[in-house]
């Protein structure tokens, strides 16, 4: 690999560094009593409190799982810190009264809330270390009817909406990481559609990681009743840290009839150093069900940052003529594992799914894709389209590709392709014999090869996705 | 054509260069007016496309002596890409394939980096649809060239055509064409010299890298040069390469290494 390209791809983090922020963290350690503290600290009601022990109480019965093509050494669960929240300096009622540190470390992400939110018509719902700190545009959605905020909100102002469906997709007792998820979630979104409401902007969340070796447990759950439709993003940047972090979130979606959900991810956690030191543990588990008939939901992810991914984007389709789409770019470097990829589970009739897949790896890392299409006796006339594809940078890395599929229904349709390529140093002295230099080389290159995912962002997403990728990727090749 | 008092644009002195550890090119001496065609010839392993190459700033050869002026200036200092800025063009003897990159982008990257270099306006992509709809006229391409990806499933002479119309597009001072000639039929061997034919000028040069003699019956050279172990043995006119044609290498190794021009 030449030495131009070599130092284009090791450019360093450019989000590493702490805010130096007063925070409110619980001791260390896990038991009953912690989840008691937490509870009593957002003064939860007793329902909700005992979905947090009923989890905790199951989780102690399960073992990590080990089935995903990832190596890291044995977390221990009783040396992360559950709760940590910024002390805030008074109630906040405008952005005037945001913390300044806070608001500074915003700006040096990019991310000018308040301009943002203007400029581009995005409500962010800002979650640093797991509380939400400040909501925009709340009063402008409240006036078609849309609840959207902090979930610690939601359970004091509409506990009958998260009683009703929190844990109806994903169940505390799902899996592992799910489990601790239900015992210990700080913080996270709550966004509820009603009936026939088309949310008029896109509704955008921030996280970020903070406070050292604090785990982050956030919880999403977003509803589109009948008729409803929603476009939801989530963004996500970290300091950097020597020490790995567990992030382990839950989300989950829900669709009633005709209803319709986008949910779109750029995600950039740290990822480690060139060596694969740090790096944020990404444990999460995400779903969605389109419960009623015609809804649709529709995941779109571009994962380049964290040491190591864990993360599937479901879809359970049970109601007849419904719709879930997966499209997802994942690029790893360096030493990043990634093992993502979706879930598409085919109950009622006529149920179509699509699944685009682009994996990119690069350095010595490791890029699984790990789908599984199950397409149940009920679901007649199921349709699934799976597309995979792999590109491999330089010839350290990996890719792997291991499709599930189950068909109990013999009127199905399944399809699935795959393919592998490379990005060689010819193609790259190409670029250059035509006076292409190697960063606008290597970007071309990669959003030729995910164009099809990058399509699906919202238009702001897109670029950034693309300016992400490229600086990921710049260089690598050799 | 050669050209009374032109300037010379290239000039390689004692060039040597390696890859993998390997001497590929010994010692090559060469000189390149404004306006002239050569043909450098030479057996299999010769080091002809790697001359290219070491032209061209391919990264996996090392250059280990001697010294090359574009211009009058140090050309190997130059990262491959403001050699293609500054006017030197490769036509690759395998041009690779690049999925998902459409052709008619890439060709207006390329063309916009080089205009922006040269000081000229670049062009948005309908100024520029027209102008590279004219240029495939040249060389008989259908349109439908530009929606593919660079390369993606074309057929040997549809690479090489799509070379030269990078080289139409470029306007380079400086053309390196690597065995162009090598997997095209009769047809599309005219079409092709008949766009190189079109884009030579008293400005700029051209520079044939072959083995046979055929392509030479179409892009006539001034110069014919043959190569061997890594230097280059013997300069003649173009009658140079039908006596080569006829009678093959081994001759005119010999007679190089009696008078010592080979070690």
């Amino acid at each position: 690999m030449s030495a131009v390209l070599q130092n284009l791809v090791n450019q360093p983090y450019k989000h590493g560094f702490v805010t130096d922020i007063a925070s409110d963290v619980v001791a260390k350690g896990l038991s009953e009593d912690t989840i008691r503290l937490i509870s009593a600290k957002k003064n939860e009601p007793e329902w909700l409190l005992e979905f947090r022990l009923k989890a905790f109480r199951h989780w102690l019965t399960m073992t990590e799982p080990e089935w995903a093509n990832v190596k890291y050494p044995k977390i221990d669960f009783q040396a992360i810190s559950y709760y940590s929240a910024p002390k805030p300096k008074a109630k906040l009622k405008s952005m005037d009264e945001v913390d300044p540190e806070l608001l500074r470390t915003f700006e040096k992400l990019g991310v000018p809330m308040h301009e943002r939110a203007a400029l581009a018509g995005v409500a962010v719902d800002v979650i640093f270390d797991s509380v939400s700190v400040t909501t925009t545009y709340k009063a402008k959605l409240a006036e078609v009817g849309i609840i959207f905020g902090s979930i610690s909100e939601a359970v004091q102002n509409h506990p009958e909406l998260v009683k009703q469906y929190l844990g109806s997709v994903v169940p505390a007792a799902d899996n592992y990481y799910a489990a601790l998820n239900s015992a210990v979630f700080t913080d996270g979104s709550f966004c509820f559609i009603p009936k026939g409401v088309k949310c008029p902007m896109d509704l955008s969340t921030y996280f970020r990681i903070n406070t050292q070796d604090t785990g982050q447990f956030e919880r999403t759950l977003i509803v589109a009743e009948e008729g409803a439709s929603v476009s939801y993003l989530e963004g996500c940047t970290a300091p950097q840290f020597d020490t790995n972090q567990l992030h382990a979130a839950v989300v989950e979606l829900v669709a009633l009839d005709n209803a319709d959900i986008k949910y779109s991810t750029v995600q950039n956690w740290y990822a480690g150093d060139e060596n694969g030191v740090g790096g944020i543990y990404n444990f999460v588990t995400k779903r969605g069900m389109c419960r009623g008939v015609n809804s649709r939901i529709s995941w779109t992810q571009v994962e380049t940052g964290s040491a190591i991914t864990w993360k599937y984007p479901s879809c359970i389709l049970l109601g007849d003529n419904s719709v879930g789409e997966f499209y997802s770019v994942a690029v790893t470097n360096h030493h990043q594992q990634a093992d993502t990829g979706t879930k598409m589970i085919h109950i009622g009739k006529n149920t179509r799914s699509t699944i685009v897949s682009k994996g990119i790896s690069a350095g010595q890392s490791s890029n699984s894709y790990r789908g599984l299409v199950k397409v149940m006796p009920t679901a007649g006339g199921a349709r699934n389209y799976s597309q995979c594809d792999s590109m491999l940078v330089g010839d350290k890395c990996s890719a792997n590709t291991f499709p599930y599929i189950q068909v109990r229904n013999q009127s199905a349709q399944v399809e699935h392709e795959a393919s592998t390529s490379k990005i060689g140093e010819d193609q790259m002295f190409y670029f250059a014999q035509r006076g292409i230099g190697a960063e606008e080389a290597v970007s071309m290159i990669i959003n030729g090869f995910c164009k099809d995912v990058f399509r699906q962002l919202p238009m702001e997403f897109a670029v950034e996705a693309t300016k992400l990728l490229g600086f990921k990727l710049e260089g690598s090749v050799g | 054509m050669i050209v009374q008092n032109s300037q010379t644009l290239l000039e390689v002195r004692g060039l040597c260069a390696s890859v993998n550890g390997i001497e590929i090119l010994k010692g090559l001496n060469f000189t390149v007016k404004r306006g002239e065609v050569h043909a450098i010839m030479g057996p299999n392993g010769s080091g002809k496309s790697t001359f290219a190459k070491v032209l061209a700033g391919h990264t996996a050869y090392q250059v280990t002596g001697g010294e090359v002026l574009f211009e009058g200036k140090n050309l190997l200092e130059l990262v491959p890409e403001m050699r293609a800025r500054a006017g030197v063009f490769l036509a690759f003897q395998y041009p690779i394939e690049i999925p998902g990159v459409g052709n008619s982008q890439f060709l207006r990257l390329a063309y916009n980096t080089v205009q922006a270099e040269r000081g000229h306006d670049e062009l948005d992509p309908l100024e520029f649809d027209d102008l590279v709809r004219e240029k495939m006229k040249l060389l008989e391409m259908s349109p439908e060239f530009l929606e593919r990806s660079v390369n993606e499933g074309f057929s040997g002479g549809e690479k090489k055509r799509n070379e030269i119309l990078q080289m139409a597009l470029l306007e380079p001072s400086l053309a390196i064409l690597d065995e162009t000639d090598s997997g095209l039929d009769i047809d599309a061997l005219r079409v092709v010299s008949q766009g190189v034919n079109h884009l030579a000028n008293k400005d700029n040069a051209i520079v044939l890298v072959t083995h046979y003699q055929r392509l030479l019956n179409y892009i006539v050279p001034d110069y014919v040069h043959v190569m061997s172990a890594g230097r280059i043995i013997r300069t003649g006119g173009k009658e140079l390469a039908l006596e080569l044609e006829e009678r093959g290498y081994d001759w005119i190794e010999a007679e190089a290494e009696a008078t010592g021009a080979v070690s």
